[in-house]
């Protein structure tokens, strides 16, 4: 026999991006708990509303299995009366009595079956911190100041065990079998039983399914054409307990206002999805999804649309203000705007950036950007929606006649925004946001202020992470130790912003990464260009072998203390496999020389046969010094000739 | 439709009726109700305490010379205190909606998360932003702690913005379009304050002036703070009137950053001196309320 449970921990609303995570927390303290008890595991459902943390398990067993415990008393050397005693003492008759080897040695006892304990009990006695256990990002206590803590207040507690309530208590609440409804429509108590429970939500307009209210919005937002938005859907779907979407309208000379501003309206201030029409252009409507089920007077559409009026009319105020001063006039401004209270101003930043922009060759219009970008800064709209600055500059850029390239450049400059997000689309726009990012970087670590552990207040790691984006992916031919100056604490948190790009975003392997970067990183385009041809030449059949030859090559060599300086004397070395190795070293030499690097190391790898060969037949440390000398001059002379693509001894192999 | 004075008429009978001391608004300029010492100094220490008053709330950089349908230099808040914070404070607030005549069930509510956190005055709390039909009507939150003190009970404040509640009730556009009393509007009772105040705070404060009465309040609250330790008898010591000049401070820098004078980097330093005069009431104010140690 198995029973079904229960657990609905009833809240007031919880942040909606907390509730995923607490899900799948709750789920796994649960089977700990299972686990711990030696309680059968069995299938395990977590669901959540706003206002509820659901766990429902499937089969739970009444009760614990017995357990045999051994329980030992004196030593089999003991007098009958001490052994009589300890029988007495443990309530069982003495020849009940056994002798029972232990690891320690022979002793006098029984076995005795603990009977399981009941689930229920178990269940009411940890469930209290169980609860209270719940990680959330951040917490509050309700009753007073010795009170527990938990996302939001606790309101009610749902325990079930089959037919029966699991009883305990969390700060003043005790837990029984009335759940409660949606807070409008709903009861305020409704009782629940297992089998029942999700319908008598449902009755009580409470969906308890994440899925299901997320197919609910997601088809009435697209039967009202609303433009898909993952994000903003998900948001939503932890927001409502039965989520109903509308379609509203505004007045279409807002559309004269950048879709840009509309959109970070919409989407970021008021969690609507926007509506395009069939050529994909912003159309003046809006879906709003309502936490009840209908507006059969349109009431609440006609409110949004008066919020959304208002805030409309806000950015347009905020972008006429802005145009009675231009971005050009607006430079000297940035003097009052800090940047860093140890790094001086914007007007301070935007001329190191200009002067670093030029530095890495920016045109005319590269320089003219880096000179406006931050003039944004100074702006009521980006005072208003930060999460424009760039795009702001940019627009207004645009407005005030600026050259296209110039435009973009601005508009793009904080990009990419994360590794999903794509670089500037010119090279005007790569240039502004690398020297934007670099200036951050360099004058961060001058100054001492390096990230440490999770603690990274000016974002440096992603700063440092889209320059090494830009670099790659614009193809940037530009030397990073110049980008970087001297300081070699931001050398190393570079390398590792770039060891990371390349593993984590691009997927390349961590052997192939050291052996590229083991013969320098200066360039990151041609690191890219390396990678690609190594991982290409990697899977041939002579690669790794060889690989696994330049290990013992450099191994010897680091054995022999051998410091290189002298090329091997052709007329010393013995005719058979060691002439030949040097015959097709130079040959391999030839081929590769000026090909591209795939092509290279194909040639490279094609020298194989011949070092198996040397290996197999040829002693290095010959007797004759003068002839080790020359073996070993042969030998470090491949391995630095062939070296300059990647550094092969750091390929793991498997031989 | 409801007048704007009517709101406030029911909002204060639906509070008073539920254990509120229905106050007046504070006669210091203040920024928000919070800093009402109704609620800065009461929410402290273990006596249970319920109040509710309007606080007219004075934003020197939201001033839009008048302009702007949506936002004010001073606006008014319903400011309500629960002190602890009753189990059903939710559905008591979402009544007291009921009570000025939106039916709830033909609107959509929803609680988004938002945290409040005033740096000058060492609070912070955890709560929502209330939204009727996509409007902020309301901030709820449960104070933690006040005056860097961590609350012995959490109260429930409840901040109703009330013009824009009003103007959600008589789906007016504009904030000075609301009707104000019969006959009146919102203009007709406080543009005026809208223009004027923008103009002295954006283009004629004069700003070495301000800085001087800064400091001279500044000065006062800290003289009185290191006599209050000394005092031989501290139930009478003036630490309310030490407050008001805390509240002075605090004022004085929303003027002096409307009016572009403190740079950012200054700005942490300020709101550091406020703070270490808000903090340093509120230490003793417990101290005092404990009959002085």
């Amino acid at each position: 026999m198995s029973l079904p449970f229960l657990l609905e921990i009833g809240a007031e609303e919880i942040p909606d991006w907390m509730i995923p995570g607490a899900l799948e927390n709750l789920r796994a303290l649960f089977t700990g708990l299972l686990d711990e008890n030696k309680l059968a595991r069995t299938h395990l459902r977590v669901d959540a509303t706003p206002r509820r943390l659901v766990l429902r398990a499937e089969g739970l067993p009444p009760r614990q299995a017995d357990a045999q415990e051994l329980v030992t008393g004196p030593p089999k050397s003991a007098q009958p009366s001490a052994v009589e005693g300890f029988a007495r003492k443990q309530g069982v008759a003495p020849e009940a009595l056994s002798v029972q080897a232990t690891a320690k040695g022979e002793y006098w006892g029984f076995v005795k079956t603990v009977p399981g304990r009941e689930t229920r009990q178990i269940l009411a006695e940890a469930l209290p911190g169980l609860i209270l256990k719940i990680y959330f990002p951040k917490t509050m206590y309700w009753t007073g100041r010795t009170g527990p803590r938990f996302i939001r207040p606790i309101r009610w507690l749902v325990a079930l065990l089959g037919g029966q309530v699991t009883p305990f208590e969390i700060a003043g609440v005790r837990s029984g079998n009335l759940s409660s409804g949606h807070r409008r429509l709903g009861a305020g108590r409704v009782p629940v039983t297992t089998e029942s429970y999700a319908e008598a939500l449902r009755a009580n307009f409470v969906i308890l399914s994440a899925e299901e209210r997320r197919e609910k919005i997601r088809n009435e937002s697209a039967a009202l054409g609303a433009k898909p938005d993952p994000g903003l859907l998900e948001t939503l779907v932890y927001i409502t307990e039965y989520p109903t979407a509308i379609r509203g309208d505004f007045d279409p000379q807002f559309l004269s206002l950048p879709e840009e501003v509309l959109v970070t309206v919409m989407k970021h201030h008021q969690k609507y999805f926007s509506v395009v029409d069939p050529e994909g252009c912003l159309a003046p409507h809006f879906v709003a999804v309502m936490n009840t089920s209908a507006d059969p007077e349109g009431l609440v559409r006609r409110g949004n649309e008066r919020v959304l009026r208002a805030r409309f009319n806000d950015a347009r105020f905020f972008w006429d203000t802005d145009q009675h001063k231009k971005l050009a006039d607006r430079v000297t401004d940035l003097a009052h705007v800090t940047f860093q209270a140890k790094l001086g101003n914007y007007l301070q930043k935007t001329e190191r950036m200009e002067e670093l922009v030029r530095r890495l060759g920016g045109d005319a219009h590269a320089q003219r950007a880096a000179r406006l970008c931050k003039c944004d800064l100074t702006c009521e709209l980006v005072k208003e929606f930060t999460e424009l600055q760039g795009v702001v500059g940019g627009l207004y850029a645009r407005a005030q006649d600026e050259p296209e390239e110039v435009t973009l450049a601005i508009y793009d400059h904080y990009k990419p925004a994360g590794m999903e997000d794509s670089i500037p689309r010119t090279r005007a726009g790569q240039l502004v946001s690398l020297a934007d990012k670099l200036d951050t970087l360099t004058g961060c670590f001058a100054v001492g202020m390096m990230p440490t552990g999770s603690r990274d207040p000016f974002a440096l790691r992603r700063s440092a992470q889209g320059a090494v984006k830009i670099l790659v992916e614009g193809r940037l031919d530009l030397a990073v130790p110049e980008l970087l100056g001297g300081d070699q604490s931001l050398r190393d948190f570079f390398e590792d912003r770039v060891r990371y790009y390349f593993k984590d975003i691009r997927g390349f392997k961590y052997d192939e990464i050291n052996a590229v970067l083991a013969c320098g990183w200066d360039n990151l385009a041609d690191v890219e260009s390396r990678l690609n041809a190594l991982q290409q030449v990697r899977p041939t059949a002579n690669f790794e072998p060889l690989a696994a030859s330049f290990k013992r090559i450099k191994n010897i060599l680091t054995q022999a203390q051998f410091e290189g300086g002298v090329a091997a004397d052709p007329s010393r070395l013995e005719p058979g496999p060691e002439s030949e190795l040097h015959a097709a070293s130079m040959t391999v030499k030839q081929l590769a020389s000026g090909r591209p690097y795939r092509e290279a190391l194909e040639a490279i790898a094609s020298l194989r046969p011949k070092v198996d060969l040397f290996f197999d037949k040829v002693l290095v440390n010959a007797p004759d010094p003068a002839v080790r000398q020359n073996r070993l001059a042969l030998l470090h002379g491949i391995l630095t000739e062939f070296s300059s693509i990647a550094d092969f001894s750091e390929i793991v192999t498997n031989t | 439709m409801d007048l704007y004075q009517n709101v406030v008429f029911k909002l204060k009978n639906y509070w008073g009726e539920r254990g509120c001391v229905i106050q007046e608004p504070y006669d210091v300029e203040v920024g928000a109700g919070t800093m009402a010492p109704e609620t800065f100094l009461r929410v402290l220490g273990p006596q249970p305490y319920r109040v509710a008053y309007v606080q007219p709330s004075r934003r020197p950089a939201d001033g839009r010379y008048g302009e702007n349908p949506n936002r004010l230099y001073k606006h008014q808040q319903l400011q309500v205190i629960l002190k602890p914070s009753p189990n059903d404070v939710i559905e008591q607030y979402l009544e007291s909606l009921e009570a000025i005549g939106i039916d709830l069930r033909q609107h959509d509510i929803k609680f988004e998360e938002d945290n409040w956190e005033s740096p000058t005055l060492g609070a912070w709390g955890i709560g929502w932003q209330v939204m009727l039909d996509g409007l902020e009507i309301t901030q709820f939150t449960y104070f933690q702690q006040c005056g860097g003190i961590d609350l012995d009970l959490v109260p429930a404040e409840l901040t109703y913005g009330l013009e824009r509640l009003t103007a959600f009730l008589q789906a007016k556009d504009s904030v000075y379009d609301i009707e104000w009393a019969p006959g009146v509007s919102h203009a007709a009772v406080r543009f005026q304050d809208e223009l004027q105040y923008s103009v002295y705070n954006f283009e004629m404060a004069n700003v070495d002036a301000l800085w001087k009465l800064f400091d001279l309040h500044e000065s006062e609250a800290q003289r009185l703070l290191g006599l209050y330790p000394k005092a031989a008898d501290k139930r009478r010591f003036p630490l309310l009137p030490t407050y008001d000049h805390v509240l002075k401070c605090s004022h004085l820098f929303n003027t002096l950053d409307s009016r572009g004078a403190i740079s950012v980097t200054e700005r942490v330093g300020v709101i550091a001196r406020v703070r270490k005069v808000a903090v340093g009431v509120a230490q003793a104010w417990v101290d005092q309320q404990q009959g002085g140690r």
